[in-house]
């Protein structure tokens, strides 16, 4: 094993033990276990970020005629001979900036719960689940081999659902439930297709099945029906989304962020490299289906965030929105939609990361989301409502703010692939995202500007806590540093989404 | 005629007869509870020792003509063990209620052993008599079992436990009638017995071999507790004593599988076989939904557990594998279910209403994550990733042999079941909301060593085998 195999290991691992230890600390030493939970969360960004430097200069796709998608490092040990399981991890441009992400956005939340461990049960367990799901979202976006995926995919299922159940609002128990069972039955659609795949192929090498493998035609329709329904559940895609608004609603602060931040990217992840890699026919017959929900998403959850009067439900319904750009941009299959794509995915996950943070601590103070009792935010805590315009503005997708490649560039290769149907979709998307604009406005016109609301006025605790700058700085700068800079993010993609794409043609 | 016996691969059934007729001589000659409970879990150790010591070896034996009654094979070994471990493991959670003498502990070491050489049996049976007999040797010392309930003077007396065991024989004996009646027809039609030479009737009567094959397969299904034979499972369990009910849901069942896997690889039932997955797992699922108590929830669970495992074997020979693994992986799960009931409940308690879990996990952590395991494991999800594997095992073998839409049905059926996993499992972690402050005090109860001891080996087992799920793989092929 080499350093850098031991590297790409412990970014699985830290965490994994992490939460073991933080599991069997006594009850007692809550405080300290939430600590310790953050100093793993931390230790495992290290060997994240270091993994960023294995990646080889940008080679000349197809050139020496190898393995399409080669990963910058990979790891590889026997499994589960019987089911043909190997434990394969490795990294590539297009899992990277997930990667990072997510070790990220965990170390943000652990420290949150060091600040604030909401009502439910104690911050122990919630820094353990934290950890469990940073490694059932590595794992998934690490993952080399279709059955480690399927496993790593289900990792998050049980401990997302707790963190909703145990800690969440009012009527957690429902929204928990919705969720898990919604998720759970994407999650069976993709066992079906990862064994459709595995039994066809006799192999469960994402490597050796990136490109499809020769696979019939018949079996890359039915894999990439069942892989598109699983994965359109997860992201989520209209009309499946409708687990999505109330988890988030009900989810506590942290649970929101991961959930919209880093969860949701399994879906468009999974999409990307599992759909369109091991099914390209698939993808290419499915794709106009798949470009008409997406686009249907951005207008109907733009529609639907007009008119809403709860701040967190408004942002989990612009998740929708968002996501379908997100898939917009895969189902054109070309190298800008995917780039769109890749880059929206992690735009979406800071952006959104930031909006909940912001709303929760807006909810905690004001004890209610109800856009008609906030109002006037600017008045009697500047910072904060400073903060949430910026934000909402990365969101609505200004030029400059990492919100908006992601959507840009969905609309132009919607264009570029051209025909009538696909120049229908662009222009329809293109309106979606001014409405996009337009309820992120009225969100900032109810919630920051106008007088102040009497909620609002009597504030209990207006300023910010050193820990809430803390975590939420990151996510500011890095929307703005990728707004400016989106080549941070695409630059690495360039060769494995040229090698996806590269087979459809 | 002579038969040559090949001692060294019968040792297995002579050390599980040894212990039975040990524990019986132990109970007439000192008539205390140590040692009878020592000699049984000995014996029973014993048992599986024998198991893996002549598991490597091919060795047949009680031979006719080349076809053999007695055939030594890695599945059987696997089951031999099980049955034998099981047996330790329903012991130790029966003793602190052998201890407040809430059944004599004498009769029942001496039953369960007894069901434990039944058990030992089934998976080397290489004909059709021996497995019967074995099955039935499995099942009539828990007639007595299900109702053997001593009360103290001045509790309150029930006749649960004795309508259970009634309701439990009665169909018993039916299933085991058409059984039978399903041997003889496929005697008749085809004159064979040995597995080896089954197989359905050629010209006129392959008709009656069709029925008497599907005979069997319904009498055996009935072990499993499979639909339209299911209805005797909830009222059983729920009757007989806590560690009963573990037994009869993993021992019983599992030797309901192995009769069924020793069957169905020879006869084409794949249809029939189908149908009764298909019902046993949607029936077992939608029922279990509605369920208050505890007890009846794992029932139905189990009923759904049996469809799943049933349904690989539609498959014919080919799904054998996979359909022993799931149920290694399921009875392994199942059994750390119940011991955590009994871990969570007074000695000799039944398994009682789920609102009396509330907040169980939040007194006892340990317990708790043990039937979080156990329950996750039976949804098929992580932690319980010894039920991921399991659920994967069987997916895979559906697909693989052409059966995608079973595979269809299992996973979702695997939905439905998270609904009500995870309603018991969320109940456990459940703060004082809506129920008297008096409840909520309610007192741990201290955990016996021997229950304990048990739930530790198990649990540690299901998480072992859960990395390591290639291990069990290995030995049921090998």
């Amino acid at each position: 094993m080499t350093w850098q195999q031991a590297l790409l290991i412990s970014v699985v691992a830290l965490p994994a033990v992490g939460a073991l230890v933080v599991a069997l600390l006594p009850a007692g030493l809550d405080r300290q276990a939430r600590i310790v939970a953050t100093i793993f969360a931390g230790v495992t960004l290290l060997p994240a970020v270091l993994l960023g430097f294995q990646r080889p200069p940008l080679r000349h796709p197809f050139a020496d005629g190898s393995t399409p998608v080669r990963p910058w490092v990979d790891f590889s040990v026997g499994w589960v001979r019987a089911l043909h399981i190997d434990f394969h991890l490795g990294v590539d441009g297009v899992s990277y900036p997930l990667v990072l992400l997510t070790a990220l956005l965990t170390l943000l939340c652990c420290g949150y719960t060091i600040w604030k461990v909401p009502a439910g049960g104690s911050g122990r367990t919630l820094a353990a689940l934290l950890l469990v799901l940073e490694v059932g979202i590595l794992g998934t976006f690490l993952a080399l081999d279709l059955v480690l995926f399927f496993v790593f995919f289900e990792v998050v299922l049980l401990p997302m659902y707790a963190v909703i159940a145990g800690w969440g609002g009012e009527r957690r128990r429902a929204a928990a439930r919705k969720f898990v069972l919604y998720t759970l039955f994407g999650s069976v659609l993709l066992l079906l297709g990862v064994f459709t795949v595995v039994v066809a192929a006799g192999t469960g090498d994402l490597l050796a099945l990136a490109g499809g493998f020769g696979l019939s035609r018949n079996t890359q329709y039915a894999a990439f029906a069942l892989f598109a329904v699983a994965f359109a559940v997860k992201a989520p895609l209209w009309p499946l989304h409708t687990w999505l608004p109330d988890a988030h609603t009900e989810a506590p602060t942290v649970g929101s962020v991961i959930l919209a931040g880093v969860l949701l990217k399994m879906g468009t992840y999974g999409l990307i490299r599992v759909g369109v890699g091991v099914a390209p026919l698939g993808a290419a017959w499915a794709a106009p289906a798949l470009g008409v929900l997406a686009v249907a998403a951005i207008v109907v959850g733009s529609l639907v965030c007009l008119r809403q009067v709860e701040l967190k439900r408004l942002i989990a319904y612009s998740s929708v929105g968002h996501m379908g750009f997100v898939l917009l941009g895969i189902a054109t299959l070309t190298v800008t939609g995917i780039q769109a794509a890749l880059i929206g995915n992690v735009a979406h996950g800071v952006i959104t990361g930031l909006l909940f943070f912001l709303a929760g601590a807006i909810k905690d103070r004001a004890h209610t989301g109800s856009l008609a009792d906030l109002g006037g935010l600017r008045e009697s805590a500047p910072r904060l409502a400073g903060l949430l315009g910026f934000a909402a503005i990365a969101s609505l997708g200004l030029p400059g703010l990492a919100g908006f490649w992601g959507e840009a560039f969905a609309v132009v290769a919607a264009v570029e692939r051209g025909g009538p149907l696909w120049l229908t979709l662009a222009a329809v998307a293109a309106v979606g995202g001014a409405l996009t604009a337009a309820y992120f406005l009225r969100l900032l016109r109810r919630v920051t500007h106008g007088p102040a609301s009497p909620i609002i006025s009597a504030l209990p605790q207006p300023r910010l806590a050193g820990i809430e700058w803390a975590a939420w700085t990151p996510l500011a700068l890095l929307a703005l540093v990728i707004g400016l800079v989106p080549a941070l993010v695409l630059a690495a993609a360039a060769d494995p989404v040229a090698a996806l794409t590269g087979v459809l043609r | 005629m002579i038969q040559q016996l090949n001692h060294v691969a019968l040792l297995p059934l002579y050390a599980a007869a040894g212990t039975v007729i040990l524990v019986l001589v132990m109970e007439l000659a000192l008539g205390r509870r140590g040692p009878v409970l020592g000699v049984a879990v000995f014996g029973s150790l014993a048992t599986a020792a024998c198991a893996i010591a002549v598991g490597g070896r091919s060795t047949s034996t009680f031979c006719t003509g080349g076809n053999c009654s007695w055939v030594l094979s890695p599945f059987a070994t696997v089951a031999a063990v099980l049955f034998a471990l099981l047996t330790v493991g329903v012991l130790a959670l029966s003793a602190p209620a052998l201890r407040e003498g809430i059944a004599p502990a004498g009769e029942f070491c001496f039953l369960l052993t007894s069901s434990m050489a039944g058990g030992v049996v089934l998976g080397y049976a290489g004909d059709l008599i021996t497995l019967i007999v074995g099955l039935e040797t499995l099942t009539l010392p828990l007639y007595v079992l299900v109702g053997l309930r001593r009360f103290a003077p001045g509790e309150r007396v029930t006749t649960t436990g004795a309508s259970a065991a009634v309701t439990f024989f009665v169909i018993s004996v039916v299933s085991t009638a058409i059984a039978l009646l399903g041997a003889a027809l496929l005697y008749a039609a085809t004159g064979a017995l040995h597995f080896a030479v089954l197989g359905g009737g050629s010209g006129v009567l392959a008709p009656l071999a069709t029925v008497g094959g599907s005979l069997i397969v319904v009498g055996f299904a009935f072990k499993v507790a499979a639909v339209p034979l299911h209805a005797w499972a909830p009222a059983t369990y729920d009757g007989a004593p806590v560690p009963i009910a573990a037994y009869l849901s993993t021992a019983s069942k599992l030797g309901g599988v192995v009769a069924l896997a020793a069957v169905i690889a020879h006869l084409d039932t794949g249809p029939l076989v189908a149908v009764l997955a298909v019902l046993t797992m949607t029936v077992g699922n939608l029922v279990a939904l509605r369920q208050t108590r505890m007890v009846r929830l794992l029932a139905w669970s189990s009923v759904a557990q049996a469809g799943y495992i049933i349904a690989p074997l539609a498959v014919g020979a080919r799904g054998v594998p996979a359909a022993a693994a799931y149920a290694v992986f399921y009875v392994l799960l199942e059994f750390v279910a119940f011991g955590v009931i009994v871990a969570l409940r007074p000695a000799g308690a039944d398994g009682g209403e789920i609102a009396a879990y509330r907040g169980a996990a939040r007194r006892s952590p340990w317990l708790g994550a043990a039937l979080v395991l156990a329950f996750a494991g039976l949804a098929g999800l992580p932690p319980g990733l010894a039920g991921l594997f399991a659920k994967v095992t069987i997916v895979d073998a559906l697909i693989d042999t052409g059966w995608g839409w079973l595979a269809g049905v299992v996973a979702l059926n695997a939905v439905i079941a998270l609904a009500y996993y995870i309603r018991a499992a969320a109940i456990l972690y459940a703060g004082p909301v809506g129920i008297a402050v008096a409840d909520l005090r309610a007192p741990k109860l201290p955990v016996s060593w021997p229950v304990a001891t048990a739930l530790v080996a198990a649990s540690a087992f299901a998480v072992a085998l859960g990395f390591a799920p290639q291990l069990l793989f290995d030995s049921l092929i090998r």
